[in-house]
């Protein structure tokens, strides 16, 4: 049993070494220019693709297989490069969903152009020359490689430290960290300083990605997989902090390797919510500092809410008109599409909600949607019961979890409370996929279909319209309420709101619960809708669909939401239908829009009437 | 009714060994105007911070209106009536200059929680939150967006926003800092008028201000209290001249007017 153990706490120790050069290259990035780069995953991922390449055309041997390795590292390097000159450097002041947003754009561009140049199958490197074999430790076998990658984490660690340390151009690194105004004050080229650190970043995901090689297949799921934990041990870490990195991965490595052992059912809860606990207990991880400023809210200067402009309003009204009138007329196809459009409406409204007037940052927004499904669906399965009742109970589930998850949520603002959100998001992916037994794990919850009277699908149409569009202007009533000034006054100046005697707390986490609720609705209805629940319901891509209908449609208005969701629908619709290469196409609408259209499609129309009749509803 | 509403013992801040408030007594009579003056790094806006709960004391306990309000949070003690300004100007930006007021104003209905409420309800407050504007001589610009005004402006919306709790306790962070000449005068008349039937405490740096307005001032230096009593004493007190010149007090001589 003690030999045991010890193997599979060597082989943590393994894991966290590669889990920590991905990491350190996340916090790296995020001290100097402050981007959270979901791309970081596709880096390494790329990593692994290179150095498959790489080592598979150069000649056999130990010269062919270390140098393909660190030759796909720099390559990967040069390519962060790239991604940074062409998208980054552009966005640097931008809202820091907006980054993470572009990002997210680059991770779906390079799943796409992966699967073009290396095809969807698996591809199996080969072992490393001079550790092939393994090792007799009390008895057992362990892999030689994972001993070697077990010293390659603390190498890093202390030649990076050196680096940073016994260098000018480290010394520029960590002061940069500090205060990046005052290092540009200083007079250092800041263009520079930035891309060579996203290169050494960048570089690193790459060798994590590389030297993964002789031990796991290579394929087109890495870069998520990879992602997501390296954001909890930064995050846990400390941004910016690499020794915090060093001390999460080996946390978070120990903790899947032991997790396997006592509870391999949900290893995935266990390593969130070991994030969420070193989250409320210090909020800023474990040798994090706080940030410098206190971070502004999602939408950056944001006018007051005004009334919308009678063209506007008579559009709106013509559109209200049309969603009435002409279903009827339309085939089953295009009422499908319909009924999606009137529930991500209010999805994206809920995620506004919180977002625009609220302050606060969620990217794990989907968790509430696909409770509010699960909810639906498994009343339906397990009880038999009523379709009334699985939406009248999807609602409930998914507030009762904006209540709890969002005690922890709204204590954390900016890039902490974003990956907060996620976490417990990915929490709730996570018993949704590994819970087999009640919900069908990957296969999910199949047959729920409308009672006889709402079977009909123009039936079913009118009936998620009304309640998702009457849940939508509930949404915006709030703002207009004394409930919604308190809620935009503690997000302009905490401050003030807290001496008014306005408990910023309270009305954020009461915000909070509500968005959920509604996103709840909004899943009891695409549950419904769809007639199955999969855990694709609450994963991070339909967290990010909901934040692409909100920067889409602009989070500076309240229309803006609506015209998103509407938009995005259509549009994914289109490109799924007509494009092979999808994400690619989506990335690319992503890292334009955001380039191109910060304000969003409806920010964006508005400043163009503006220009035309002045100020609107002044 | 006792005749003081807010009192102190032996409040003390320290900040990782440094000590920035230390062993502070202060005792506000009711209904006066109490001011808190001293050079830069006194320990002023500690003290300030510490009596509005938006920093904790290292020791010592505060009490208000025979209450300790020591472990409070800042809304708690907002909703008790002492009511405190920004030496920053702390504005809603994205709010219009009626709504800034308004927020303020909603709170005498309770906690701001209801959500189902319609904006109607809150119109009633629009007259009220008018004649607080007309009174600190910014309703002209009540439908602007606050985060447009200008600093001084900015400065007399954060006053109407105050007077809108109606506190029975005013604290103003250096209401004038930064001020050009003319709008001090107003911002003084403006805190004479208001402090009819409450008690305020303001810190200030300006002396001019505290000269005109102060039935008591309390002097700190380093943390201390240094002197306390009305403007003619304390200005004529040697050791508070040597705290605000940096001098020995008896190669200065007293200033007549500062």
């Amino acid at each position: 049993m003690a030999e045991n153990l010890l193997l599979q706490a060597l082989s943590g120790l393994a894991s966290a070494s590669s889990l920590f050069l991905v990491a350190a290259g996340l916090t790296v990035i995020f001290g100097v220019t402050r981007i959270v780069n979901f791309a970081h995953g596709s880096l390494y991922m790329l990593g692994a693709y290179l150095a498959w390449t790489l080592v598979t055309a150069l000649p056999r041997g130990p010269l062919g297989f270390w140098g393909g390795v660190l030759g796909a590292a720099l390559l990967v390097g040069l390519i962060g490069v790239l991604v940074e000159v062409l998208l980054l450097r552009r966005i640097y002041r931008a809202p820091e969903l907006f980054q993470l947003l572009a990002t997210f754009g680059v991770v779906l561009i390079v799943q796409d152009l992966a699967l073009l140049v290396w095809g969807p199958q698996d591809l199996l490197g080969p072992r490393a020359p001079g550790l092939r074999g393994s090792v007799e430790i009390l008895g057992l076998r362990f892999p030689l490689y994972d001993l070697f990658l077990i010293a390659v984490g603390p190498a890093v660690l202390g030649l990076l430290l050196l680096l940073f340390h016994r260098t000018r151009w480290g010394t520029l690194v960590r002061a940069a960290t500090q205060d990046r105004e005052m290092v540009g004050a200083l007079g250092v080229n800041q263009r520079l300083l930035f891309t060579s650190v996203f290169f050494l970043g960048a570089c690193l995901a790459g060798l994590g990605g590389a030297l993964q090689l002789p031990r796991e297949s290579v394929n087109l799921h890495m870069d998520l997989a990879i992602i997501v934990e390296a954001f909890v041990v930064v995050v846990v870490g400390g941004l910016g902090s690499l020794v915090g990195a060093f001390l999460a991965a080996l946390l978070i490595g120990e903790l899947h390797a032991f997790g396997i052992l006592v509870f391999p059912r949900i290893t995935l809860v266990l390593v969130f919510l070991v994030m969420a606990v070193v989250l409320v207990l210090r909020p800023h991880g474990l040798l994090g500092r706080p940030p410098e400023a206190p971070p502004a809210g999602a939408g950056g200067a944001e006018p007051p809410l005004r009334p919308a402009p009678p063209a506007l309003r008579r559009l709106g009204a013509a559109a209200l008109a049309a969603a009435v009138l002409l279903p009827p007329f339309a085939d089953a196809y295009a009422l499908s599409v319909l009924t999606e459009m009137a529930i991500f409406v209010l999805f994206a409204a809920s995620l506004h909600f919180i977002m625009g007037p609220g302050g606060m940052a969620s990217f794990g927004h989907a968790a509430y949607f696909g409770l509010g499904a699960y909810a639906a669906a498994l009343l339906a399965k397990w009880a038999a019961a009523p379709m009334a009742a699985g939406l009248l109970l999807a609602p409930f589930a998914a507030g009762l979890f904006g209540l709890l998850f969002g005690w922890f949520c709204v204590r954390l603002s900016g890039v902490y409370a974003a990956m907060l959100t996620l976490a417990f998001a990915q929490i709730a992916w996570s018993v949704a996929f590994q819970w087999v037994e009640v919900t069908g794990g990957d296969n999910g919850i199949l047959g729920v279909w409308p009672d006889a009277w709402a079977a009909d699908p123009l039936a079913y149409y009118y009936l998620t319209l009304a309640f998702c569009l009457g849940a939508t202007l509930l949404l915006r009533r709030v703002l207009h309420a004394p409930f919604g000034y308190a809620l935009r006054a503690q997000r302009d100046s905490p401050l003030r709101a807290e001496a008014l005697g306005v408990d910023a707390f309270q009305v954020r986490w009461l915000a909070f619960s509500l968005a959920a609720l509604a996103a709840g609705i909004a899943g009891g209805f695409f549950a419904y809708a769809k007639g199955s629940v999969f855990p694709t319901a609450l994963s991070i891509p339909r967290s990010v669909d909901a934040l692409l209908m909100v920067l889409l449609g602009g989070v500076r208005t309240l229309s803006g939401p609506i015209v998103g969701a509407i938009a995005f629908t259509g549009l994914q619709e289109q490109l799924m239908r007509l494009v092979e290469l999808w994400r690619l196409a989506l990335g690319a609408v992503i890292v334009a829009l955001v380039l191109f259209f910060p304000q969003g499609l409806a920010g964006a129309a508005r400043a163009a009437y503006e220009r035309r009749h002045g100020p609107a509803g002044a | 009714m006792s005749d003081t509403i807010l009192e102190t013992e032996g409040l003390t801040k320290e900040f990782r060994g440094f000590v920035a408030v230390s062993d502070v007594d202060l005792r506000v009579r009711r209904g006066t105007i109490h001011g808190l003056i001293g050079p830069n790094g006194a320990g002023k806006t500690t003290c300030f911070n510490l009596l509005t709960k938006f920093l904790q004391p290292t020791r010592g306990t505060i009490r208000y209106d025979g209450r300790d309000i020591t472990g409070k949070k800042p809304a708690e003690v907002a909703r008790l009536g002492l009511v405190r300004s920004f030496q920053i100007s702390a504005v809603f930006p994205h709010l219009t200059v009626l709504e800034n007021v308004r927020v303020a104003l909603q709170r005498q209905r309770g906690g701001s929680f209801d959500f189902w409420r319609s904006e109607t309800l809150l119109r009633q407050y629009d007259d009220r939150a008018m004649a607080l504007l007309e009174d600190v001589g910014i309703a002209p610009y009540a439908h602007l967006q606050a985060g447009e005004l200008p600093y001084g402006r900015k400065r007399a919306l954060e006053i109407a926003t105050t007077l809108a709790l109606d506190p029975v306790m005013m604290l103003l962070d250096e209401p004038t800092a930064g001020m050009a000449h003319e709008d001090v005068d107003r911002i003084v008349a403006l805190v004479k008028r208001v402090s009819a039937g409450r008690t305020v405490l303001l810190v200030e740096h300006n002396l001019r201000v505290v000269a005109g307005l102060c039935d008591t001032i309390t002097v700190l230096t380093r943390g201390r209290v240094l002197a306390e009593g009305d403007y003619a004493s304390v200005s004529r007190n040697p050791e508070v001249i040597a705290a605000y010149l940096g001098t020995e007090a008896d190669k200065v001589g007293v200033p007549q007017h500062v």
